[in-house]
C-alpha cells in the first residue's frame, strides 16, 4: 500500500512532514552535497535579521543530560544577502523554504517580511517571537500576548506569504498565545522554541555559557513540547508544526498524533545528518501497518477517551 | 566525499593513565582524508551524550600490503565522550562521520617545516608528517607535554624522518618549561634565507605565542583550533572563531568550514574563547 505524506498547513504545501528545523541546519544550503533537500517536506533557514548581526561570542552550546543549551544569538548575513546569495541556490536544488524571520522592533519584522516577499522561492514565513538568547526582540515579544499579537499583525499586513510564527515554551499558557497569532492573521504556529535554561561550571563558578543563559534541545524537552502541542490542538483550531527532541520516527509520531500537521526536526541532524530518510521511512512503515492511507489522516488523532483531561482545561 | 560510518574498534590502546589511541575500521573515510582533517565521532547509540566530538585522525591506518584500513583518534581522557572511548574495547562500535575542514596545506621544498603540539595538540601532526615525508620536507617537531610520560609517537616521527625537539613541564625530559622555550631559541637560530612554515595545535595560549613568534620572524603559520562544535557540517554555528581578513573588521566564522586550520595571524586571539 502507498502511501500520501503530503500536508497543507495554512496554503504551503509539503511533500512530507518533515521539516528542517531554524537553527539547526544553516542557510540549507551547507547541508545541499549531503541531502537532496527537494526530499525534505521544507527546510526552515537560520533566523534572519535585516542586517547581518555577529551574535554572541563563544562558548556557544554546551552539552546536558539529553540535551543541549545554545545561545548562539542569532548569527546571520541579514535578509538581503539571503536573497541574493542563499535563496537561488536553495531553489536550484527544490527546497521549500520556510524563512524565519526575526526583529528588534515590530517594523524590523514587517521590513525582513516586506523584502521576502518580493523574493522569488519563499514557502512560508516562521516568525520568531521566541528566541531565549537576545536582549531585543524575540523572547520579548513571544511571553506577551500583546507583543505576539502585534508582531504576527505587522507581518500579516506586508505579506501574502503563509505566516507562521514560532512559539516560545517559556510561558504558562503557550495555547493562549496561540490564539493569539490566530487572531492577528497566522496561518499556522510552530512550537516550540527552546527552553530557557542554564549550566554553572561549579569549579570556576562560572556560567558554561558565554551569555550566561541560553536555550535547551534535544530529546530532554520532547515530553513537554508533545504536552504543548496537544494543548494548542485542544485549544485553537489552526495547524500546527510541532517541534522538540525529536530523534526518531516514533518521535515524530508522537507529535503528530497530539495534533501536529508536520514536525520539524533540529537537535537530531547534529548527530546524523543523514536521518531524513529513516524518519520519512519510519513515519510510511507506521502508516502502513495501521493502514492509513494519508498522514493528515493521523494528525490530531489521540485517543483521550476515559481520561481525566480537567486538569487540562482551562 | 562525507561518509558516516559504523566503525569497528581493532585496537585502544592505553598510552597512560590520560592518553589512548583508539584504531576504527574506516576505511572509506581514512583513504580521503588530508592531514589536519577531522571526524565527528560518537560512541554508543543513546541520547545521553548526546552530540558527537570532534577529532583529528591521527593516523591513516594500512595493512602490509598498504592499504587503507582505518583511521586513528589520540584522545585524552577529559569528559563524558573522551572516558567512555578510553574504555571502549575491541568490536565495540563508534559512530565516525568525515572526513570534514580545511586541512593543513602541506608544504614543499625548499621550505622547512616546523610543527609545534602541546599534549593532546600533537594528533594532527603524525598524518601531517607522512605527507611532509613525501614530499621530502625537512621537518622538526616541537612538542611540549606535562611530563616525559605525556610524550607519545615519538619513534614514529623519528621514522618519517622529523627531528624532535622536547619539552616538560616537570624538566623529566627535553627543555623545562613550555615548548615555545626551545622554538623561540630555533627561531632565533634560523637562517632568515630558509623559508619556514610553522604548523601548530595545542592550548589557545601556546598556539596564540607561536603565533606572535612567527609573526615575529616573518613565518607562515597555520594554528589547528580545537572549538566546542556541535555538528562540524555548519549547521549549529557553535565553533566560532574571530578572524581578521584584508583589512576588514573582526569576523566570528565557522571553524569546522573555515578551520580547523587558520591562517594564524588572521586569528584574533585576545577574542578567542
Amino acid at each position: 500500500m502507498t502511501v500520501d505524506l503530503s500536508v497543507d498547513i495554512g496554503g504551503l504545501h509539503l511533500s512530507n512532514p518533515v521539516i528542517a528545523a531554524s537553527g539547526c541546519f544553516g542557510y540549507g544550503v551547507e547541508y545541499a552535497d549531503l541531502v537532496d533537500l527537494s526530499t525534505l517536506g521544507g527546510v526552515a533557514v537560520k533566523g534572519l535579521f535585516l542586517d547581518a548581526r555577529e551574535g554572541h561570542p563563544p562558548t556557544r552550546i554546551v552539552e546536558t543530560p539529553s540535551g543541549m543549551l545554545n545561545a548562539i544569538g542569532l548569527q546571520g548575513i541579514g535578509v538581503r544577502r539571503f536573497v541574493a546569495e542563499k535563496l537561488p541556490v536553495l531553489r536550484a536544488h527544490g527546497a521549500v523554504v520556510i524563512v524565519n524571520i526575526c526583529g528588534s522592533t515590530i517594523d524590523e519584522y514587517a521590513e525582513v517580511a516586506r523584502i521576502l516577499d518580493d523574493a522569488d522561492g519563499v514557502g512560508a514565513l516562521e516568525v520568531n517571537i521566541s528566541c531565549p538568547n537576545i536582549k531585543k526582540g524575540g523572547m520579548m515579544f513571544g511571553c506577551s500576548l500583546q507583543g505576539t499579537h502585534d508582531v504576527v499583525a505587522a507581518v500579516r499586513r506586508v505579506t501574502r506569504r503563509p505566516v507562521i510564527p514560532k512559539l516560545t515554551p517559556n510561558v504558562t499558557d503557550v495555547a493562549s498565545f496561540a490564539a493569539a497569532a490566530r487572531d492577528a492573521g497566522a496561518d499556522a504556529v510552530s512550537l516550540v522554541n527552546t527552553f530557557l535554561a542554564m549550566a554553572i561550571d561549579v569549579e570556576t563558578r562560572r556560567p558554561k555559557l558565554s551569555n550566561v543563559v541560553g536555550g535547551l534541545s534535544g530529546p530532554a524537552i520532547r515530553p513537554i513540547a508533545v504536552r504543548m502541542v496537544h494543548e494548542c490542538r485542544q485549544a485553537v483550531d489552526l495547524p500546527i508544526i510541532g517541534m522538540g527532541g525529536i530523534m526518531t520516527a516514533v518521535d515524530a509520531l508522537e507529535f503528530i498524533i497530539a495534533g501536529a500537521t508536520a514536525v520539524q526536526v533540529g537537535t537530531v541532524n547534529f548527530v546524523d545528518p543523514f536521518i531524513w530518510n529513516k524518519l520519512l521511512t519510519g513515519l510510511t512503515d507506521y502508516l502502513q501497518r495501521h493502514g492509513l492511507a494519508t498522514v493528515s489522516d493521523l494528525v490530531g488523532t489521540l485517543d483521550i477517551t476515559d481520561r481525566d483531561t480537567a486538569w487540562t482545561s482551562s | 566525499m562525507l561518509l558516516d560510518v559504523d566503525a569497528v574498534v581493532v585496537s585502544n590502546t592505553h598510552l597512560s593513565n590520560d592518553y589512548n589511541v583508539l584504531a576504527l575500521a574506516a576505511p572509506a573515510v581514512a583513504s580521503q582524508t588530508q592531514p589536519g582533517q577531522f571526524v565527528m565521532v560518537k560512541p554508543g547509540g543513546g541520547d545521553d551524550p548526546l552530540l558527537r566530538r570532534p577529532f583529528s585522525v591521527f593516523e591513516v591506518l594500512r595493512d602490509d600490503a598498504r592499504r587503507v584500513t582505518g583511521l586513528s583518534l589520540l584522545n585524552k581522557r577529559v569528559g563524558v565522550t573522551t572516558r567512555m572511548l578510553f574504555a571502549l574495547t575491541p568490536g565495540d562500535r563508534v559512530r565516525c562521520l568525515g572526513p570534514l575542514g580545511r586541512p593543513f596545506s602541506v608544504t614543499r621544498p625548499p621550505e622547512r617545516a616546523w610543527m609545534v603540539a602541546g599534549g593532546v595538540g600533537l594528533a594532527p601532526f603524525v598524518t601531517l608528517a607522512a605527507a611532509l615525508q613525501g614530499r621530502h620536507v625537512r621537518t622538526t617537531l616541537f612538542y611540549g607535554g606535562r611530563s616525559a610520560n605525556d610524550l607519545f609517537y615519538l619513534d614514529t616521527f623519528r621514522q618519517r624522518g622529523v627531528s624532535l625537539t622536547l619539552a616538560t613541564d616537570d624538566g623529566s625530559r627535553g627543555v623545562h618549561g613550555n615548548v615555545t622555550i626551545p622554538l623561540a631559541r630555533a627561531f632565533g637560530d634560523a637562517d632568515l634565507a630558509t623559508p619556514i612554515r610553522v604548523y601548530a595545535c595545542g592550548p589557545t595560549a601556546m598556539m596564540r605565542a607561536v603565533t606572535a613568534l612567527a609573526a615575529t620572524h616573518g613565518r607562515a603559520i597555520e594554528v589547528s583550533l580545537e572549538q566546542v562544535m556541535g555538528c562540524g557540517l555548519g549547521g549549529c554555528y557553535s565553533c566560532v572563531v574571530p578572524v581578521q581578513r584584508d583589512g576588514a573588521p573582526a569576523h566570528l566564522v565557522r571553524s569546522c568550514l573555515d578551520g580547523p586550520v587558520f591562517d594564524g595571524r588572521t586569528v584574533v586571539w585576545e577574542q578567542l574563547a
